[in-house]
């Protein structure tokens, strides 16, 4: 049951990004470039999506407990701190090159570009640098812990 | 880097898969409780340090990623895509996007869509940073660098 309904959740968000136009990444690439060929779509992608989870979210949450889990896990963090800054920074420089986050890099995949054959296994390296860099503690303030 | 091809605004499309995004995201929430954010999903599926450990949605859900672009076409549908074909830039930029979402501890959807769906401070923080950075990036490259 869990694999069917996580299978069918990945789906329904590829879906979403096809059909939306942000699988594309010179569509994306024109969202991020202002004073050019810029094509505002994907605002309508952020709006649609973070509009419809609001409303979602506050119905689910009603429920006690997830239907497949033990209980909801939120993000407790708050903190507005230097792995959050430093990482959204590098994340927007590489999103800003390659036109990808990591949705589409996946999403992109069966198309078989190249560009996509290469981005795919660095973004995965990088997310194993990043979460070594990260448990090693080396961006943490003195002190701090997260 | 050179200058972009023209892409066709498109609110409607854009509108409604932007929906499916968030329903995905409701739907991983309410049968799951966990935040949707392709970076963690990813991580987790990889069973990283300090990932969360319930690998076998995780690995659906990816392949559920995976799928859809082939189900689309084979629903008829075409799926445009133009992905830049500068490899060492690409590669440069794989490793900026994942080394950056596993320290930032989120992406697009982790803090965009879901994060903003909660209210989160931190993740409002995170979007307009990695925004601004966005912005910033392709400026320099297609209007600084590429016009030198």
């Amino acid at each position: 049951m869990r694999v069917l309904w996580g299978f069918l959740s990945g789906l329904v968000f590829g879906l979403g990004l096809v059909i939306s136009g942000m699988a594309n990444p010179a569509k994306v690439l024109n969202f991020l470039d202002l004073t050019g060929t810029w094509d505002p779509s994907l605002a309508f992608v952020m709006g649609g999506a973070t509009l419809s989870a609001f409303v979602g979210y506050r119905l689910v949450w009603r429920r006690s407990a997830p239907v497949l889990d033990r209980a909801f896990d939120i993000p407790k963090t708050r903190a507005i701190d230097r792995p959050l800054l430093v990482g959204a920074t590098l994340f927007g420089i590489g999103w800003g090159i390659g036109g990808f986050c990591p949705g589409p890099a996946f999403t992109a995949l069966p198309l078989l570009a190249p560009g996509t054959l290469v981005f795919l296994p660095a973004m995965l390296a990088g997310l194993w640098l990043g979460a070594r860099i990260k448990t090693g503690g080396h961006l943490q303030a003195k002190g701090a812990t997260s | 880097m050179e200058i972009g091809i023209e892409t066709a605004f498109t609110p409607l499309a854009s509108l409604l898969g932007g929906v499916l995004i968030g329903l995905s995201a409701v739907m991983v929430m309410g049968l799951f409780g966990r935040i949707a954010g392709i970076a963690g999903i990813a991580q987790g599926a990889m069973a990283l340090s300090g990932a969360a450990k319930d690998r076998d949605w995780r690995w659906a859900f990816l392949a559920g990623l995976i799928v859809a672009p082939l189900a689309v076409m084979a629903g008829g549908g075409t799926v445009a895509q133009t992905v830049p074909d500068n490899l060492p830039g690409m590669a440069l930029a794989g490793l900026l996007v994942g080394t950056g979402t596993a320290l930032g501890s989120g992406c697009t959807s982790g803090h965009g869509v879901c994060g903003l769906a909660r209210l989160s401070g931190r993740s409002l923080a995170a979007v307009a940073t990695f925004m601004a950075a966005g912005f910033a990036t392709v400026f320099v490259l297609r209007h600084i660098w590429g016009a030198a």
